[in-house]
């Protein structure tokens, strides 16, 4: 088996100890990915695992071997900004920077979670088929994705124009 | 972080050679156990992964639900059959942790997350009788705003932080075992183990033992149910109080009630003497503070969470307020 970097196979790690966000930025120098608290508190070591967002640093890397890993490298094509990188600059979605891959990645996986109906805390119906997505189900759902330089506005923003973009 | 072996048992029956050995532990989605062994809190020889085994969930014969231990949270969530017929459950999931964790955390692994305080996890700086049995509790005299008012000990006070359990505890699920002599079924509301004098024992899992499943039965409250958290901020925190409820009016009479209680107690603390109360009874705004009152009449709230009784209290009766909307 092997773990699939962003398309490129990665063999899993013989030490059990290392975490995909180690094993990302130490080993496989995919620097993108940040270290923030490294106990699951703030978000910015954020990637998709088979799609779906999770945090590396509570992640094994022993854990996805045989699984696919999209880190913020490889969110977009070739050397195209993805359309949240885009709106994120459009919309001062940052300021320093550091937590800004994992909130791009979360929002990534988010609106795919919006879009498949997945409902959050807010939802007021929680059958519906099709939630709106107004900026409390963006806060809500990327509230595990913090920002210390307060740009969430920005970061709301950005989600709410992409997610426009899409259903146009 | 010690050095660990990782394991990735291909069947239930594999796993369990395997938890049987010392130094072994289950791992789940890790969110828990990883972020304690890097802290140096845990410190296991062996991880069992366990968390490719049975995810399925699917109605039973009954008319209940089974959920196999590996449904990832996100996944409880968002099934049609749960948002349709258990909304206190979905809504009780989307309340914990983040969008993230849920990705990561299964079932079993959230019911197996340790209880736990800042404290517990402060290997540098502070005495714990659940982390070192004997050697105190700074959270008793300490900034305990998140601790427990009820079911806790003088050794112990910290709370069971799941959300999940909370509605699962009001739902009267059922905890499927597996052990090499069988399947036992263990009553979710009698999983969790209160401190005592033991804090470092927290549930009835025994080693060689894995949680398979968990099984829903029918309700006539699930339907008409609600989950309600309070928190010191809006999104990704642990609850001061939590209320998980259910409620059948019939004829302007309660006839049936289930209610539980997060963030007060070292386990998801069904709230069987507010549903005595309630029982019969019109489903008025008194009625509901009433059968608080019962619930929490032998609450020791402590120097920093002396609100959390009236907390309690206003919220239960918030919510079964809601619950009964016309009929009330």
């Amino acid at each position: 088996m092997a773990i699939r970097i962003n398309g490129a196979e990665v063999e899993a790690p013989e030490d059990a100890r290392v975490s995909l966000l180690d094993l990302l930025r130490e080993r496989v120098h995919l620097t993108g990915t940040k270290v923030g608290c490294n106990q699951g508190a703030c978000g910015a070591c954020t990637v998709l695992v088979d799609g779906e967002r999770v945090l590396s640093c509570l992640t094994l890397a022993a854990q996805v071997d045989g699984r696919s890993v999209t880190t913020i490298e490889g969110l977009a094509e070739a050397e195209a900004l993805h359309p949240l990188q885009a709106a994120f600059i459009d919309h001062d979605g940052f300021q320093c920077g550091y937590c800004t891959p994992g909130q791009i990645c979360a929002a990534a996986a988010m609106l795919a979670e919006v879009a498949a109906g997945a409902p959050s805390y807010v939802t007021a119906d929680l059958t519906a088929e099709r939630v709106p997505l107004t900026r409390e189900e963006i806060r809500e759902r990327m509230s595990g994705n913090l920002c210390r330089c307060g740009a969430h506005n920005g970061i709301v923003d950005a989600i709410l124009q992409v997610a426009a973009e899409r259903a146009a | 972080m010690n050095p660990v072996e990782y394991r990735r048992p291909a069947t239930a029956d594999e796993a369990l050679t395997l938890t049987g050995s010392a130094g072994a532990r289950l791992l789940g989605g890790g969110t828990n156990l990883v972020d304690l062994m890097r802290k140096g809190v845990e410190r296991p020889s062996l991880l069992a992964d366990v968390s490719g085994l049975s995810s399925l969930i699917e109605p039973t014969e009954g008319g209940g639900l089974m959920i196999g231990a590996a449904a990832r949270n996100s996944a409880v969530a968002a099934h049609p059959l749960v948002r349709a017929h258990y909304p206190m459950l979905a809504r009780a999931i989307l309340a914990g942790a983040s969008a993230q964790i849920r990705n990561m955390a299964t079932v079993g692994g959230n019911l197996m997350q340790r209880t736990r305080c800042l404290y517990f996890a402060d290997t540098a700086g502070s005495r714990c009788n659940k982390r070192s049995p004997g050697s105190g509790c700074d959270a008793l005299e300490g900034f305990n705003r998140y601790h427990a008012i009820l079911g806790a000990s003088g050794d112990c006070i910290a709370v069971h932080p799941s959300d999940m359990g909370v509605a699962l505890a009001a739902l009267d699920a059922q905890i499927r075992i597996l052990s090499t002599g069988g399947i036992r079924v263990v009553p979710l509301t009698e999983f969790h183990r209160l401190p005592g004098d033991r804090p470092d024992l927290e549930t009835a899992l025994e080693p060689g033992e894995l949680i398979v499943s968990i099984e829903l039965p029918p309700s006539s409250v699930a339907a008409r149910s609600a989950y309600r958290k309070v928190r010191d901020r809006a999104s990704y925190a642990f609850a001061l109080v939590s209320v998980a409820a259910g409620l059948a009016v019939r004829d302007g009479r309660v006839e049936d009630v289930r209610i539980a209680f997060g963030g007060v107690a070292p386990r998801p603390w069904r709230a069987f003497r507010a549903e005595a109360v309630l029982l019969g009874r019109p489903p008025t705004t008194e009625a509901f503070e009433e059968a608080a009152e019962a619930e929490l009449q032998d609450a020791t709230p402590l120097s920093g969470n002396s609100f959390k009784p009236n907390l309690v209290r206003r919220t239960m009766t918030a919510v079964l307020s809601e619950l009964a909307g016309d009929d009330r």
